[in-house]
Formats: structure tokens, sequence, C-alpha cells
């Protein structure tokens, strides 16, 4: 069992909560005791370098991997667990799904379904999981398709669109399912350099919009911009946490001063 | 060396009026040619042959052995069908993490493709040696020589075995699709199921039909050997005949013919079917179907091309 008494409950107004958060592949500890809360409407970027455990912390919030040890909390509910009494049972693959539903994510290789045109790819989880009605979910789809700019776009099939414009389709597709939380891991990373504003641009947007955002991203400028916090990590931990000014602008770790001197 | 050369070199840059001597192809030119004479020899053998020509044409058509390409015909659907359910079942079951599961899908496959599919057929026609008797306790009984007829003793054979290997090309089909598909179908909150059904399968149908439509090709084939326990397919139908006649290589040719046509109908089917899971493969379009390019010449369709 974790170390952490299974009737903690989050405080405060936090959205999101981990707390002391450690995974393992194997002998291999990737994450190593991870505490961060963001709270509702936040923004936060991820900063760190390759292989500091950034992707495997964020699968930890929507549970695409399970911690090894401690906690996450998403919305008052421990993620991947049910919270029966005074204890934890680990949820079925059902409830699982249902968990995420509230959750969004946006992959660096975009994953769009690329048999399913854009319009379907929107539409497939609000219909299949949220049982909307199809007329409704494709009249918010084209909704969402012009809140990133691809409005018109509803037949294309993935494959004819570019890279900034499937990223965007992600984003709608993510938004669909009207998440309190969307998790953004290094959205611009797999575009050309000219492709990588349109979806930035848009990302701002929606953190402008109040909707509570992780982004894992090597964008400083965004991070500068539009993070309400920065989070730096080293080695599976956070060493480093403020305003984007203060971490940004002033590092104090040796590892955050290293790090920024080599991408800025 | 060098002295040589570079002369030879330059002189050819400066002339611009040189003849170009296409490459003779002789090699090809002599391979053709044995292969036209090699088939003006079978041609000629063939119509100076003992064949009958008008009893193959006569017997082309006769009512019992047209039922009999319909059996096998029928017998191809069935058991590609229950083969086909089993693939799927058995190859995700393969793909479990739960060594139970996936060590029963392994047994399956290592037994069905693990023995002749000519006994397995004898064996399910004979079961009723074994098992006389099938039933639900209380719900339903029954002998099981009526129920295991030989119609339903093949499909079940051959089905079973088919299952088997089919399993083996959902599995390459699931996992040649990107493990990143079912992570974007979780985040959108499917199920593992969900995920497999609505992402990852009609993904993986690119890669699962090329080898399952061989697969048909070869069950068609197949067929025959339920004659073995009594089923009339076209085969043992044209034996019936050919006993009593003894127009033994026309009979056969016009089973070879019959099958030749059902076979052509099916790959007919597999290209229609492989269009429509290459739906968003390409950044192209999909070029139009013969059919299409065929209607677009006579302009009667225009809407063929849009
Ligand atoms: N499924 C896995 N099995 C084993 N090791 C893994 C797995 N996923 C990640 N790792 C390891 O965990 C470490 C952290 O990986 P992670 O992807 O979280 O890093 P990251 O900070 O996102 O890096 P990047 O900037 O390159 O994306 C790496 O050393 C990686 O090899
Ligand atoms: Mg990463």
């Amino acid at each position: 069992m974790s170390p952490v008494a299974a009737s903690t409950t989050p405080t405060g107004t936090a959205l999101v909560r981990a707390e002391n958060v450690h995974k393992s592949f194997g002998p291999n500890e990737v994450l190593k005791g991870i505490n961060l809360e963001v709270n509702a409407g936040e923004v936060v970027c991820l900063l760190g370098a390759s292989g500091s455990g950034k992707s495997t912390f964020l699968r930890c919030i929507n549970h695409l991997e399970t911690v090894s040890n401690g906690r996450i909390w998403v919305g008052g509910n421990v993620v991947g667990y049910r919270q029966v009494g005074n204890s934890l049972h680990e949820l079925s693959d059902k409830e699982a799904a249902r968990q995420r539903q509230h959750i969004g994510m946006v992959f660096q290789r975009f994953n769009l379904f690329p048999h399913m045109t854009v319009l379907e790819n929107i539409i497939e989880g609000p219909v299949l999981v949220k049982k909307e009605r199809a007329t409704e979910a494709k009249r918010h789809a084209s909704e969402l398709l012009a809140r990133v700019g691809l409005a018109g776009r509803e037949n294309s099939y993935p494959r004819q669109l570019s890279g900034g414009q499937q990223q965007r389709v992600a984003i709608a597709r993510a938004l669909a399912m009207k998440p309190e939380l969307i998790l953004f891991d290094e959205p611009t990373s797999a575009l050309d350099p000219e492709l990588v504003g349109e979806v930035l641009d848009v990302m701002k947007d929606l953190a402008r919009s109040g909707l509570t955002m992780i982004v894992v991203t090597h964008e400083i400028g965004f991070a500068k911009e539009v993070a309400d916090r920065v989070a730096f990590m080293h080695n599976g931990q956070i060493v480093e946490i403020g305003p984007p000014a203060e971490v940004l602008g002033n590092p104090q770790h040796e590892r955050t001063k290293a790090f920024l001197s080599r991408v800025l | 060396m060098n002295t040589e050369t570079e002369p030879r070199v330059a002189r050819a840059a400066e002339s611009p009026e040189l003849k170009i001597v296409p490459r003779r192809h002789i090699g090809r030119w002599v391979g053709a040619g044995a292969v036209v004479l090699l088939l003006v020899w079978l041609g000629v053998s063939f119509s100076r042959a003992q064949i009958d020509w008008p009893t193959v044409q006569q017997y082309l058509t006769v009512p019992v052995l047209i039922q009999g390409i319909g059996v096998a015909i029928v017998l191809t659907i069935v058991a590609m069908v229950i083969g086909l359910v089993l693939g799927v079942v058995s190859a995700i079951m393969r793909l479990s993490k739960n060594p139970v599961t996936s060590g029963v899908a392994w047994l399956y496959i290592w037994v069905f493709r693990g023995t002749p599919v000519y006994l397995q057929l004898l064996m399910w026609f004979n079961l009723a040696l074994i098992f006389p008797y099938i039933g639900i306790p209380g719900i339903f009984q029954g002998r099981m020589i009526d129920i295991l007829t030989p119609f339903v003793a093949a499909s079940i054979g051959l089905g079973l075995n088919q299952g088997a290997y089919t399993s083996e090309v959902v599995r390459s089909g699931i996992l040649s699709v990107d493990e990143g598909q079912t992570e974007a179908a979780q985040a959108v909150g499917m199920t593992r199921l969900q995920a497999m059904r609505r992402i990852v399968l009609p993904q993986a149908m690119r890669v699962i039909i090329p080898p399952v439509g061989n697969e048909v090709i070869g069950m068609l084939k197949t067929t025959s050997l339920a004659s073995a326990i009594g089923v009339s397919e076209i085969l043992s139908e044209a034996q019936h005949i050919y006993y009593v006649n003894n127009r033994i290589m026309e009979l056969l040719i016009v089973c070879a013919v019959w099958y030749l046509g059902a076979v052509s109908l099916l790959s007919i089917g597999q290209y229609y079917l492989e269009r429509f899971f290459a739906k968003g493969s390409s950044s192209k379009q999909l070029p139009p179907t013969p059919f299409q390019r065929l209607l677009g010449i006579f302009g009667t369709n225009r809407k063929a091309f849009s």
C-alpha cells in the first residue's frame, strides 16, 4: 500500500493534486516523488530535459500509466481508484474510461484516427462514449472547428491536412468531450517551424478562455506569455516551480539555468 | 589510361548529332518467342487430345454441378465467417495480458493448425461415436447424428481450422496499428474494447484483407475435402457422373471452369472490400474502379468521378 493515508482528500481549490508520485519501469525509477497542485483555470507549463519524466507524469494524470507509489487527484477523485470509505479500489477498464472523459489529451504526434474524417474524429468520443445525439455532436464539432480556424474542413481526412492543421483538429477532438482539464504533451514538437505559431495561437485562446491546462513544451516564449506557473523537471522531480518571470527570468536551480541557457 | 579516355569523352560532348541506338533486349525476345511456341503447342495438343468439347459444354450447365459449386460457395462463406470470428476473438485473446486467456488461444491455434484439416473433418463427422447425445440438461437434448449433418460438420471443421490461421493474420494486423491510436481512443474515454472495435480493427483491416482474401480462395478449393464426409459439393458430384459415363477429363474441366468462375467473383469482392478499408489511407482520392472508368468512358455517369 501507499504510504499516503487513503482518507486524505484534496484541500483547497486545486483541480489537480499530485502527491509524492513515483513511477518505475522495472528497475528504472522515472518519477521520484512529484508534488504539484494545479488550480482550476490555471495554465502550468512543464519544462525539462529529454528523459526527465515529463511525458510519464502527464500520462499518469489520465491513467495511461499507473503510478507505482503516491497519488493523483483530479476533481476530487483519485486517478485510477474509487474511494469506498477508507479503502481505495482499483478501477475496472470501464470505470477508468469514464474517469478519462473529463481529462483531454493532445499528443506530440497528433494520433488522429486516419480512417475517419475530421468530423468523425471529433464526434467519435461524444457519440460513442457520452451517447450524445449525432446531430448535436456534429453541430458542436463544427463550432469547435471554427474556433481552431478550420471551418469547413469537416470532410477532409487527416492525411489531407498539414501537421499544424492536424494538431488543431486533435485539440478540437479533445475539446469536444468538454473536459475540465487538458494535458498537452509537446504539441508543437513534431511540427515544421512555420506551423508552430498557428497551434500555439489556438492554445493561447484556450488559456484565455479559462481552461485548465498542463502543457509539456519546449516553447519558452509560449510559457513566458501564457503560463501562470512554470515547473522545471529534472531527473524525475520538480526542482523549481513558480511564475514564469521568476523561473524563466531568474532561475535559482543550477539545472534550470543550464537548461535555459541551452534552449534560449 | 588517362590520355586515352579523356579525348574520347571530350569528342562525344562536342558532337551533338550522335545517333541513339536503343538497347536490344535479345533475351526478352527469345523468352517471349519460347513462351508463345509453348502455348501454341499446348493449344494444338489439347485440340487434338481426345477431349469431347461438346460434352464439356453440355455438362457445364447441369443442375447438380451448379448446385455443387453453390454448396462449395455457401460452405466457403459459412466456414470463413466462423473462421473470421474465431480468428478475431483468439487474436485479441492472444494479445491479452492475462496468461490464461492468451494460453487458451495459443492452445487452440496449436491444435487446429497442427493437424490436417482432413483429419479434423473426419473427427467432427464421427463425433457421434464418442458423444452419441448432445444437449443442455433440462432444456434441450438431441442425437448427435441428427444435429451434426455432413454440412454442419464440414462448416464447423473447416471454420475452426480456418480460425487458427486467421488468428495469426488478425494478430499481425492489430500489431501493425500504432499504439498511439489506442491511447488517443482511451484519452477520449473509450474502453479498451471500444478502442479495439472502432479504432484499431478498422485500421488493421488493410493488413488483414489481402491474406484473408487468399485464404477465402484456398477455402473454396478445400471444400472439396468435405466430400469425404458426404457433402455433395461439385467435385464429388462430378465424380458420381464420370463413374457412370467415363467422361473423366471432360467433367474435371467443367469443375475447373466453375472453380475459376467462383474465384474470379470472390476476387472482385476482395477488390471492393480493400477499397472500402483504404478510406483515408492516402492524401489523394482513390482512383476510380474499373467499372467507374468504363462508365466514364461512355459518359453515362459523371458522378462516378466526383
Ligand atoms: N513504457 C516505458 N517503459 C520503459 N521505460 C520507459 C517507458 N516510458 C518511458 N520510459 C523511460 O522513462 C524515462 C522518462 O521518459 P519520458 O518520456 O517521461 O521523458 P520526457 O521528459 O517526456 O522526455 P522527452 O522530452 O524526450 O519527451 C526515459 O528514460 C524513458 O526511457
Ligand atoms: Mg515526452
